[in-house]
C-alpha cells in the first residue's frame, strides 16, 4: 500500500529525512519510533503533502501511485489521513459542517453518492460513540477551546468518519492522560481492518501497549536504522534511544 | 475640489420644482443645504476625514441622467436583497423613488408607521420637522455629501415607533440601483424615530446591477428614545460599477440601545459613515461592520461614537477581507467628553488580506477628556493561517473551498451578532456568495 524508497526531505532549507525506506501492506500496523528531531513528524507531514516540506529525493508510492505533485486534498480523497500532533484550532468553522464537506468531497471523488445533512448526522453519531465524544463538542468550531485530550479524540473521530485507507497518527499519545489514551486507542483499534494500514508515529512505547503494532521501526537522523516486531519497542524502552544512536553510529 | 464640479448640481437644483404637498420649512432647509454644498464642493483628500478616499471619479462624472420613466425592477430583485424568509413590511425604492408595486405592506402594530418619506412629508410634516436634518450634521466640509442629499431631499423612508411599541418582524427598506441608465443618482433619506421603550429591527438593503455607473448618496437619521432599542442592518450589495456614499447618524437618549450592523460587499467605491451620539446617561451603542472588497474596489468605513454623558458603553467590531488590489479604510473615532465619567468603550478592527497587493489603512482615534473611563482599542492585519488551511485540505477540502471556509469563519463573528434570524440568514447567504464569487454580486 505504501512504499517509501530513499526519501530525502527538507524543511526550511534543512535536510531532515536522509534516505528513508519503509513498506507498509494493507492490514498492517507499523510503529515508527525515534527521539526528538529524528524526522518522525516530517515523515508524517510529507506523506500528507504539506507544501512547506520539500521532497528532494526518493519517492513515495501509495497504492502504486507516486504521490509527488499531489495536493494534500487529492491525497486525502485517495484515502490518506493524518491525525495531527497539534490539531489546529479554527474559530468560526463548525467541526461537523466542515467534516460533512470533507466526507462528501471524498465520496464524490470515489464516485459515490453524497450524504445529506440527516444521513451524515446519523452516520457521524455512530462514529462519535467510538471515541466517547459528545455531540455538543463535535458541533463546536474546530478544536476551539478543546482540551488536549478532546483534540486528539476529535482527530480519531474525523478519521472514523472519513474512513481512510492509510492512517498516519502523528504522536497521537502526546499530552494524553491514561484514560484519554485508552479511549483514543480503543477508537483506533476499532478502525483496524484488513484493508486499512496504519502508521503510528510515537516517541514513547506507552501507546503501543494499547495499540499493538505488527512492526516497529526506529528512526534516527532521518533514516530507519532498525526494524523488528513489537518486542523492539520494549527493548528501546529499556535501553533508551542512546543505545540505537550509538548502534547506528557504530 | 473645483467649484465647476458642483455646477451641474446647482443648475439641477435651480430647475427643481418644489411640490405643493411639501411643507414650506423643507424648502428653506434645501436652500440652506445647497448653499453649503456650493460652498464646500466635493470633499477633498486634504480633509483628514477623506484622506484615504478620493471622490474625484464621483465629482467628475455627470450623474444628472433622469431615471427611466418605467421602473425596471421586479419583486425578485427585492427578494434578492432580503431573502425569501423575510416576512416584515418592505418599502422598496427604484433609483431613490418609492415603488409601491415592489413593496409589501404587512400590517404593523398600532401606531407604528413605515411609509415613504414623500408620503410622510405631505401627510404628517409635524412628526418629521423636529428631527429631519437635525440629527445628521451638514455644516462642515467633511459632510458635503450629507448637504448634497439634503439639498435634493424628496423621498426615502420614514419609520416611527410610538412609545412602548415592539415590532417583532424586521422592517425592510430596499433600494435598487438602475439597470441601464444614463448615470443616474439616487439620494434616499431615511428617518427613524423610536419613542421611549420601543423596539425594532430595520434593514436597509442596497442592490444594483449592470455595467453602468450610478451613485447612491444615502443619509439615515435615527432618534433612539429613552430605553428604546434599535437594531439597524445595512446591507450594501451595489453593483461593481456603482458608487455608494452613506452616512448614518444616531442620537441616543437615556438607557437606550442602538446597534448598527454595516455589511459592505459591493460598489467600485464605497464610503460608509456610521456615527452614534450618546446624549444621555446609561446608553449603549454597538457598531459592527464587515467589509469585503476585491479587484480594484475601494471601501472606506468611518465611525464615530460620541460619549457625551456618563455611564454609557460602546462596543465596536469592524472586520475587513481584502483581495486583489482592493483598498480598505477603517477610521474609528471615540470621543469621551468631560461629563462622560464611567464610560466603557471597546473597539476592534481586524483585517484579513488575501493578496500581497491588497491594502488597509486602519486608524483608531481616541479622544478622551474624562478620567474615570475604560477604553480599549486594537487593530490587526494578517493573512490566512497556512497551518489551518493545510489542516482543512488534509481532510479532502479543496484549497479554494478551504480559503472560503476560513474567510466565512472570519466574517461570521460580525454576522452572528445580527439578532433577527431571517436577516442574519440572508446576510450570511450573500456574504458566502460574495466570497465565492470573488467579485461584487449583481441582482439577476
Amino acid at each position: 500500500m505504501l512504499k517509501i524508497t530513499n526519501l530525502h526531505a527538507k524543511v526550511e532549507g534543512r535536510e531532515i529525512l536522509k534516505g528513508l525506506d519503509l513498506e507498509v501492506r494493507p492490514g498492517e500496523v507499523h510503529a515508527v519510533m525515534g527521539p526528538n528531531g529524528s524526522g518522525k513528524s516530517t515523515l508524517a507531514n510529507v506523506i500528507a503533502g504539506r507544501e512547506d516540506y520539500e521532497v528532494t529525493g526518493g519517492e513515495i508510492l501509495y497504492r502504486g501511485e507516486n504521490l509527488a505533485g499531489l495536493s494534500p486534498e487529492d491525497r486525502a480523497r485517495d484515502g490518506i489521513f493524518l491525525a495531527f500532533q497539534y490539531p489546529v484550532e479554527i474559530p468560526g468553522v463548525s467541526n461537523m459542517y466542515f467534516l460533512k464537506a470533507a466526507k462528501n468531497a471524498i465520496l464524490r471523488h470515489r464516485g459515490e453518492d453524497e450524504l445529506d445533512a440527516v444521513d451524515f448526522l446519523e452516520f457521524a453519531r455512530r462514529k462519535l460513540k467510538l471515541v466517547e465524544m459528545n455531540e455538543e463538542l463535535a458541533n463546536r468550531p474546530i478544536n476551539e477551546g478543546f482540551s488536549g485530550g478532546e483534540k486528539k479524540r476529535n482527530e480519531i473521530f474525523q478519521m472514523a468518519v472519513l474512513e481512510p485507507t492509510l492512517c498516519v497518527l502523528d504522536e497521537t499519545d502526546s499530552g494524553l492522560d491514561i484514560d484519554a489514551l485508552r479511549v483514543v486507542a480503543s477508537g483506533v483499534n476499532a478502525l483496524r481492518s484488513p484493508e486499512r494500514a496504519m502508521l503510528l508515529i510515537t516517541h514513547y512505547q506507552r501507546l503501543l501497549e494499547y495499540i499493538v503494532p505488527d512492526f516497529v521501526h526506529v528512526l534516527s537522523d532521518g533514516r530507519i536504522v532498525r526494524s523488528g516486531g513489537k518486542e523492539l519497542a520494549l527493548e528501546l524502552e529499556e535501553k533508551g534511544y542512546a543505545w540505537i544512536e550509538e548502534h547506528a553510529a557504530a | 475640489m473645483s467649484r465647476a464640479e458642483t455646477q451641474p448640481y446647482l443648475e439641477r437644483f435651480r430647475r427643481l420644482e418644489p411640490s405643493a404637498a411639501e411643507p414650506t420649512w423643507l424648502h428653506g432647509m434645501r436652500d440652506a443645504a445647497i448653499e453649503r454644498f456650493a460652498e464646500f464642493g466635493f470633499p477633498s483628500p486634504r480633509l483628514e476625514d477623506w484622506k484615504y478616499t478620493s471622490v474625484r471619479s464621483i465629482a467628475t462624472s455627470d450623474f444628472g441622467g433622469a431615471p427611466p420613466a418605467r421602473n425596471p425592477f421586479s419583486k425578485r430583485d427585492v427578494a434578492f436583497s432580503l431573502g425569501g424568509d423575510f416576512h416584515g413590511r418592505i418599502l422598496a425604492f427604484a433609483d431613490g423613488r418609492y415603488a409601491p408595486e415592489l413593496s409589501t405592506i404587512e400590517a404593523l402594530p398600532e401606531g407604528v408607521i413605515a411609509e415613504s418619506l414623500a408620503t410622510a412629508l405631505a401627510g404628517r410634516p409635524a412628526c418629521i420637522e423636529p428631527h429631519l436634518g437635525r440629527v445628521a450634521t451638514w455644516d462642515a466640509p467633511e459632510d458635503a455629501f450629507v448637504a448634497l442629499n439634503t439639498a435634493f431631499l424628496g423621498d426615502g423612508a420614514f419609520v416611527y415607533l410610538p412609545r412602548g411599541a415592539v415590532v417583532e418582524a424586521p422592517i425592510g427598506l430596499v433600494f435598487l440601483g438602475l439597470r441601464n441608465g444614463a448615470a443616474p443618482i439616487s439620494q434616499p433619506r431615511i428617518l427613524i424615530v423610536a419613542e421611549a421603550g420601543s423596539r425594532a429591527t430595520i434593514v436597509e438593503s442596497y442592490a444594483g446591477c449592470g455595467p453602468d455607473a450610478y451613485l447612491t448618496n444615502a443619509v439615515t437619521e435615527v432618534v433612539v428614545g429613552a430605553g428604546a432599542s434599535i437594531d439597524h442592518v445595512k446591507l450594501q450589495c451595489e453593483s461593481g460599477s456603482a458608487f455608494h456614499v452613506s452616512a448614518l447618524q444616531a442620537q441616543q437618549s437615556r438607557d437606550s440601545r442602538f446597534a448598527s450592523h454595516a455589511i459592505s460587499l459591493g460598489a467600485a467605491l464605497a464610503r460608509n459613515d456610521v456615527n452614534a451620539r450618546i446624549d444621555d446617561a446609561g446608553a449603549e451603542a454597538v457598531l459592527n461592520g464587515l467589509f469585503v472588497a476585491s479587484a480594484a474596489q475601494h471601501v472606506d468605513n468611518h465611525t464615530e461614537i460620541d460619549h457625551a454623558k456618563p455611564h454609557s458603553q460602546s462596543r465596536e467590531l469592524y472586520k475587513g477581507i481584502l483581495a486583489g488590489r482592493a483598498h480598505g479604510v477603517f477610521n474609528g473615532k471615540i470621543i469621551v467628553r468631560p461629563d462622560a465619567q464611567n464610560t466603557h468603550a471597546q473597539q476592534a478592527n481586524d483585517n484579513l488580506l488575501m493578496s500581497e497587493d491588497a491594502r488597509i489603512n486602519s486608524k483608531p482615534e481616541l479622544m478622551i477628556h474624562a478620567d474615570d473611563v475604560k477604553c480599549s482599542h486594537g487593530s490587526t492585519i494578517g493573512y490566512l493561517d497556512e497551518s489551518a488551511l493545510f489542516y482543512l485540505r488534509s481532510r479532502g477540502i479543496s484549497a479554494v473551498e478551504a480559503r472560503e471556509f476560513m474567510m466565512r469563519a472570519f466574517a461570521s463573528e460580525v454576522t452572528r451578532a445580527i439578532g433577527s434570524a431571517p436577516v442574519r440568514t440572508r446576510v450570511d447567504e450573500l456574504v458566502t456568495a460574495r466570497l465565492a464569487r470573488g467579485a461584487p454580486l449583481e441582482i439577476a
